[in-house]
């Protein structure tokens, strides 16, 4: 059971950070779509945090929001708190789960064909409205499952987190950061119980999108 | 009246289509690759060609397709597969609805799903759909070519029905007899150019 206010902090962040990127990522896989060969470059750069190390991002966000830079300035000038506190939690999280929605949204709307937007426009549809009434509704489960996805991400968020966040127990301390924090003082058994939980959680999400990605094949190869 | 000047390269030669439609229904006929539905999806705008398109006066071709006023129904037809058969239908305007369901027999298929449809049933639901539009021309890309011989007769005197509503049509064909039962002008296409152009009984010999 003290695992729970962990447990519970771990869910909240990576449902804010999933939360955050899914408009950001829907608009730029949307964009790529319609961009056809001029998306792949953007497609190029949503996808970098996917094989670049957490730990080189982190270190990035870290430069970024510090208070030598710009952006950091600005933000401690506003009286915003950003490092070591959860919100860096909610971006870092954000960050690293980032690519895998936005190209499990890309993957999605791709399958949707084409074609049934074109007709959506040549009966009288903007381009926006032939996408939010057509391609939208028939990728819904495709984009339910990156949701999914990147929820799981930002779940077992870890390297960019503790350069950002650092590992407070009670206040950035995620699941990933509790295991780590668990091993290196050698309570193993409270690391094992954790990992279970963890492993629980995120086959649940894996399994649902899954679920959803095939429900999506099978509906259009009929 | 149509007056088309396009062009627009494809894979191997270019589409240069000119010709001036007077017509109500014109069928266009071709070999397969004679560049039939590029020229019939570049005057609904869904390819960029480059020329005149002009309909009733107006050039439409660098207008976006949702802006041309002109009805599509392409070969697969591509009903919505989300929304039902009225949803369909009033995609895109419901402003001749009761007209429409009347002439195309729709109203016992308005609550169904496009996957439950037959091929002749799917036909009807996209014409009534790209005719709810109001279009000032209609565009049809080889309607019958996935109906069954017994049913073709039956959807002919359909496309009849919409031919009688004074739309004007392109009609995409490879079949001569269905040019000849619909269609009063005809133009034969091969690699992209107009190869013979006239009345159906004449043209297609």
């Amino acid at each position: 059971m003290a695992d729970i206010p962990v447990v519970l902090f771990t869910l909240k962040m990576a449902a804010i950070s999933t939360l955050i990127i899914a408009p950001l990522a829907l608009a730029l896989a949307a964009w790529s779509w319609r961009a056809g060969a001029k998306g792949l470059l953007l497609d190029a750069v949503g996808a970098l945090p996917l094989v670049v190390p957490p730990t080189a991002i982190g270190f990035v966000l870290l430069e970024l929001l510090s208070r030598r830079a710009p952006l950091g300035r600005m933000l401690d000038r506003a009286g915003i708190d950003v490092l070591f506190t959860p919100k860096a939690v909610v971006i870092a999280c954000g960050v690293m789960a980032f690519p895998l929605m936005f190209t499990a949204f890309r993957v999605a709307i791709e399958t949707t064909e084409r074609r049934y937007f074109d007709i959506a426009r040549t009966l009288g549809a903007t381009p926006l409205r032939a996408f939010g009434r057509v391609t939208l509704p028939l990728a819904w489960r495709g984009l339910l499952s990156g949701v999914l996805l990147a929820f799981c991400r930002a779940l077992g968020e870890f390297g960019a987190t503790i350069l950002i966040a650092g590992n407070i127990p009670g206040r950035t301390q995620t699941l990933a950061l509790a295991i780590y924090d668990r091993v290196q003082s050698g309570r193993d058994a409270e690391a094992g119980a954790l990992v279970v939980w963890v492993v629980v959680i995120a086959w649940l999400f894996v399994a649902a999108s899954g679920l959803l990605i095939a429900q999506q094949r099978k509906r259009f190869a009929a | 009246m149509i007056e088309l000047d396009v062009s627009l390269p494809l894979a191997h030669f270019t589409l240069a289509v000119h010709c001036v439609l007077d017509e109500k229904v014109t069928a266009l006929v071709g070999p397969s690759g004679s560049g039939k539905t590029s020229l019939i999806e570049s005057i609904a705008g869904l390819r960029r060609a480059t020329g005149r398109i002009v309909i009733d006066g107006a050039d439409v071709i660098d207008l976006p397709p949702e802006r041309r006023r002109i009805g599509y129904v392409p070969q697969d037809v591509a009903l919505f597969p989300h929304l039902n058969v009225r949803r369909n239908l009033t995609f895109g305007g419901d402003a001749r609805f009761d007209d429409v369901v009347e002439i195309l027999e729709l109203a016992p298929l308005l609550d169904r799903a496009p996957a439950s449809l037959s091929g002749g049933e799917r036909q009807r639901v996209a014409l009534g759909r790209a005719l709810m539009t109001a279009p000032r021309l209609m565009l049809l890309d080889e309607p019958l070519a996935a109906i069954d011989q017994p049913f073709r007769a039956r959807l002919l005197d359909y496309l009849r029905r919409v031919r009688d509503l004074g739309v004007p049509m392109i009609y995409v064909t490879h079949q001569p007899a269905e040019a000849l039962s619909l269609a009063s002008w005809c133009i034969v296409l091969e690699r992209g150019e107009v190869a013979a152009q006239g009345p159906p009984g004449s043209t297609l010999g």
